[in-house]
């Protein structure tokens, strides 16, 4: 299989997920944009790892998979905690840091 | 020398700091106990400062007698940098310690004489402190023209000019809340220091042209070289001695920077006395007859030297005669006579002129405490007539108009005769001091150049006119105002030092008499080739014709019957008309310098101040500020708060770095 | 390569992009998860093609079975609004399809450039991932990490819990309140 084929896959896939994050104004899907990102670098680890017969790559991969998991639940306890004080979870009502 | 090597040459040559560390101890006295010594106490340290100064002047010069060479005592090194190396030493010659004579005697009459006349001031303005402030200043100038006259090098003289020239704007505008418009004479003294500040600019000049060309500021060294950079530099030396005439202008008073002179009259008279008769205007002749070795080399800046002497002599005479207050006369009369002792300075016959610095140092500050005995005379006349009418106004009434005198002799007999004595002796008439001296010069010039000759003699009747119309004027005649009808003599603190300098100004031609020479023969030992002065015989009878024509004429236009009376237009004023109307007005010198030199100047300043400094830099300095401010305000509107526009901050950077790094 | 092999990547492949698209322009956020989840279990389809099944598993498990769960969790909680169409930012969809775009190309100039390997690569063979050696490679040579990761899990679970307990009745210990967008 030929590696460009998945650089290019994994590049498509990072794109969409910039595109996500730049113009969804709900928090949630921006994070769900982003763990498509993760996804993207994740394909091209271990798409690399089975093209040099090494498996450091998918270990790798191991660790993402658990870092993610971590900003996640965080990330997702922010949005509760915010949208606890604001009663909205528009992106563009967080103006606040404005100078 | 150290002190121990100049003792071993003569025992009081280790005195010689003293001449300047007594009037310190003097100023230092009066400045941290004068509040509890009391008027006469702060009078008597000062006067004992300066009289012991004499004292000391004295006992060197005792020594000179034996020891005619004199010697360099070193205190400390002041200044060694490089190839420059400047001690502060004492010369003790014979030159230094005929002025150190002349500055500490007269200067410790003068100090007995302002005990007596500011106590009338203190009484007016109830301000103790302004006679204890009086006293520091004396001392302190006497103290720096100590310094001007004993250096040994070009830097401490300029140190003691630059003082005295501080001293002089200090008690120039002593009364600094007085004056026309309540700051006249702050604004005089301004002045004095301002065109002084010119003169001191030249003489700058000099001493860097002269470290320049002989790598050293000591005298010794440069007048030992002096022939041999004229040989290789001659234009240096004539720019130096140039520069240094330009000093001599500015301190001396002479054309074209003696227009501060006059102005400081506003001064109390012992400061005029002392410092703008006798001393301090005397330092531009001292520095120039110390410098013979330089101008000896060059005998065109001698030339040039001459010419201005004569024409200040002529011009200042001319306007003296038009002059209406009697302190402005004396000024006037100084620039002239000072005239006189550059000219023949110039012309090398330093001799000459130091004998004429030291009569005039008589008769000239006995001049001026006679006017100011006169003016307290005056002072204390104008109280007492309108105390008695209930009247207690100052304000229109100036003690010093000649107009409003007249008839003094009666009233003030013993002032009248010194300053007939003094008056006659600054004439010129034998054998008074004043004689001797303007006869030595008179002669000189006859053999140098006719044309000096011919216009120095003209200065000299014009000078015994206005004597005899200052005399007739002041003490003749009826009293043309209340004032001077009841006009009172001076206490006797005033006269008598004006007794002891009558008495100077009378036999002190005995200094250098035709015959014994002395003060020649005293020179001749720190000054080079001094020609031998002569008594020409041709020349002193020409010379006292003239200045008895001179008084006969004032007699006869200001004293005879109807003599000068009150209200009456100057008798000078119709002959002359235009000319007199001209010379009253000073020949309209500080209009000119004001239209020419001060407005331009000022709009220039105001130039730099207005559009440059304010338009031009504070706009640029101002500009780049609000420059900042805009840029800031514009960037600004990035952080809008906005998350997502942040975000796309973010990734816009992401794709510029992966730009670089593929263009790579 | 043969033509299944073919029309079985082209197949993955188009799956993943249309699930992505449809991910970021679902207005309802419950679908846009749903996507997501497809996204994940066709990528982990392609980590088995790749040869490396237990990170499939552990991709399925841990990112389809747990984090997308949680997501919806919080979707159904906040009760995910619609939000209106209009862009009230200036620019920002022109300026974001911009860049993206531009991304884009520049990885494909980038890998047009410095060539990227074209050929394909050896296939694998079925004891090059297993759990077996995943486990010794992880629990020798990347042991710190492996510990850290542990820790960072600590710090995540604590941070999740602190930030949205509940203030106790006498408001001690809450967090400061965010202020209202009229004081800035």
């Amino acid at each position: 299989m030929p590696m460009s084929y998945f650089i290019g896959l994994s590049v498509v896939m990072f794109a969409m997920g910039i595109l996500g994050v730049l113009l969804r104004r709900n928090p949630l899907v921006v994070f769900m944009s982003l763990e498509l990102m993760f996804n993207s670098a994740n394909l091209l680890f271990v798409a690399f790892s089975a093209y040099h017969q090494v498996l450091d790559g998918q270990l790798f991969v191991f660790f993402v998979m658990t870092t993610a998991a971590a900003e996640v639940a965080v990330g997702l306890a922010l949005i509760v905690a915010v949208f606890k004080a604001k009663r909205t979870i528009d992106l563009d009502q967080m103006s606040s840091l404005k100078g | 020398m150290s002190l121990n090597e100049i003792a071993s040459l003569h025992p009081f040559f280790q005195l010689a700091p003293l001449v300047v560390f007594l009037p310190v101890l003097g100023l230092l006295i009066n400045l941290l106990v004068g509040k509890r010594l009391g008027e006469k106490g702060i009078g008597a340290v000062a006067s004992l400062a300066t009289g012991g100064a004499f004292v000391v002047a004295v006992l060197l010069a005792v020594g000179l007698a034996q020891v005619s060479e004199g010697g360099t005592l070193t205190l400390a090194n002041w200044i060694t940098l490089g190839d420059l190396g400047v001690s502060w030493s004492f010369r003790i010659d014979t030159l230094s310690v005929l002025m150190m004579l002349v500055v500490s005697g007269v200067g410790t009459l003068i100090h007995i004489y302002s005990i007596g006349y500011m106590h009338s001031d203190v009484r007016h303005n109830e301000d103790p402190g302004r006679f204890r402030r009086f006293f520091v200043y004396l001392n302190l100038f006497i103290a720096f023209m100590m310094v001007l006259v004993s250096s040994d090098n070009f830097l401490m003289l300029f140190v003691g000019w630059e003082g005295v020239g501080l001293c002089s704007y200090l008690l120039i505008g002593f009364w600094f809340e007085k004056g026309a418009d309540g700051i006249g004479n702050a604004r005089a003294a301004k002045k004095a220091f301002v065109v002084n500040r010119i003169g001191d600019f030249g003489l700058l000049i000099a001493l860097f042209l002269l470290f320049y060309n002989f790598g050293t500021l000591n005298f010794a060294e440069i007048f030992e070289k002096a022939p041999a950079v004229a040989a290789a530099a001659p234009g240096a030396i004539m720019a130096i001695t140039l520069f240094m005439l330009l000093g001599v202008t500015g301190k001396s008073a002479q054309l074209p920077l003696f227009v501060w002179l006059p102005d400081a009259m506003a001064g109390p008279t012992p400061v005029s006395a002392l410092i703008h008769a006798a001393t301090m205007v005397t330092a531009g002749v001292y520095l120039v007859a110390r410098s013979q070795a330089l101008y000896f080399e060059v005998p065109a800046a001698q030339n040039v030297v001459m010419w201005v002497g004569a024409l200040t002599a002529f011009f200042a005479a001319t306007i003296a005669v038009g002059q209406n207050d009697i302190k402005k006369v004396l000024a006037y009369s100084t620039i002239s006579q000072l005239g006189f002792m550059v000219t023949v300075v110039g012309m090398g016959a330093t001799v000459a002129g130091m004998f004429h610095l030291t009569t005039q140092a008589f008769f000239k500050a006995l001049l001026f405490l006679g006017a100011g005995s006169v003016i307290l005379g005056v002072e204390h006349g104008h109280a007492h007539a309108h105390a008695k009418a209930g009247e207690h106004g100052h304000d229109s009434f100036d003690p010093q108009d000649m107009r409003e005198m007249g008839g003094l002799r009666k009233r003030m007999p013993l002032t009248f005769t010194v300053y007939l004595l003094g008056g006659l002796s600054m004439a010129g008439i034998a054998p008074l001091a004043g004689f001797f001296s303007k006869d030595e010069i008179l002669a000189a010039a006859s053999e140098k150049s006719i044309a000096v000759y011919v216009l120095l003699t003209a200065a000299a009747f014009l000078t015994a006119f206005y004597v005899g119309r200052q005399l007739v004027m002041v003490f003749f005649g009826k009293p043309r105002s209340d004032a001077s009808e009841k006009a009172a003599e001076s206490p006797l603190l005033v006269t008598l030092p004006l007794i002891i300098l009558a008495l100077l100004a009378v036999f002190g031609g005995a200094l250098n008499l035709p015959g014994s020479h002395l003060l020649e023969t005293w020179l001749e030992h720190s000054l080079p080739e001094t020609a031998p002065g002569q008594f020409v015989l041709p020349v002193a009878l020409i010379s006292l014709g003239i200045a008895l024509l001179g008084l006969l004429l004032a007699w006869l236009v200001y004293g005879r019957k109807p003599i000068f009376e009150k209200g009456q237009p100057d008798p000078l004023r119709r002959p002359l008309n235009g000319l007199f109307k001209a010379l009253e007005n000073k020949w309209w010198v500080d209009e000119l310098y004001h239209a020419v030199i001060v407005r331009p100047y000022q709009s220039i300043a105001q130039f730099s101040a207005g559009a440059v400094d304010q338009g031009v830099i504070d706009g640029v300095v101002n500009g780049m500020g609000s420059l900042v401010r805009s840029g800031a305000k514009w960037w600004r509107r990035f952080q809008n708060g906005y998350i997502r526009s942040y975000a796309l901050t973010i990734v816009f950077g992401v794709v510029l770095v992966i730009t670089y790094l593929v263009l790579r | 390569m043969s033509l299944g092999l073919i029309f079985m990547y082209s197949a993955l492949a188009l799956v993943v992009v249309v699930s992505g698209i449809g991910l970021i322009t679902s207005r309802n956020a419950i679908y846009a998860a749903l996507f997501l989840v497809l996204n994940f279990i066709t990528v982990a389809l392609l980590y088995i093609v790749l040869g490396a099944p237990f990170i499939a598993l552990a991709q399925v498990t841990v990112y389809a079975g747990s984090i997308m769960v949680l997501f919806l969790f919080v979707i159904m909680l906040l009760g995910a609004e619609q939000l209106p169409i209009a862009e009230p930012l200036r620019g920002q969809r022109v300026l974001g399809i911009l860049l993206a775009a531009a991304f884009l190309a520049e990885m494909v100039l980038f890998v047009l450039l410095r060539g990227a390997p074209t050929v394909a690569g050896q296939a694998v063979s079925p004891e090059f991932s297993t759990p077996t050696t995943i486990g010794m490679l992880l629990f020798e040579r990347y042991l710190l990490p492996f510990e850290m990761t542990a820790g960072v899990l600590l710090a995540a679970t604590v941070g999740a819990i602190f930030m949205t307990r509940q203030p106790r009745p006498d408001r001690k210990g809450a967090l400061p309140a965010v202020p209202e967008e009229g004081k800035e």
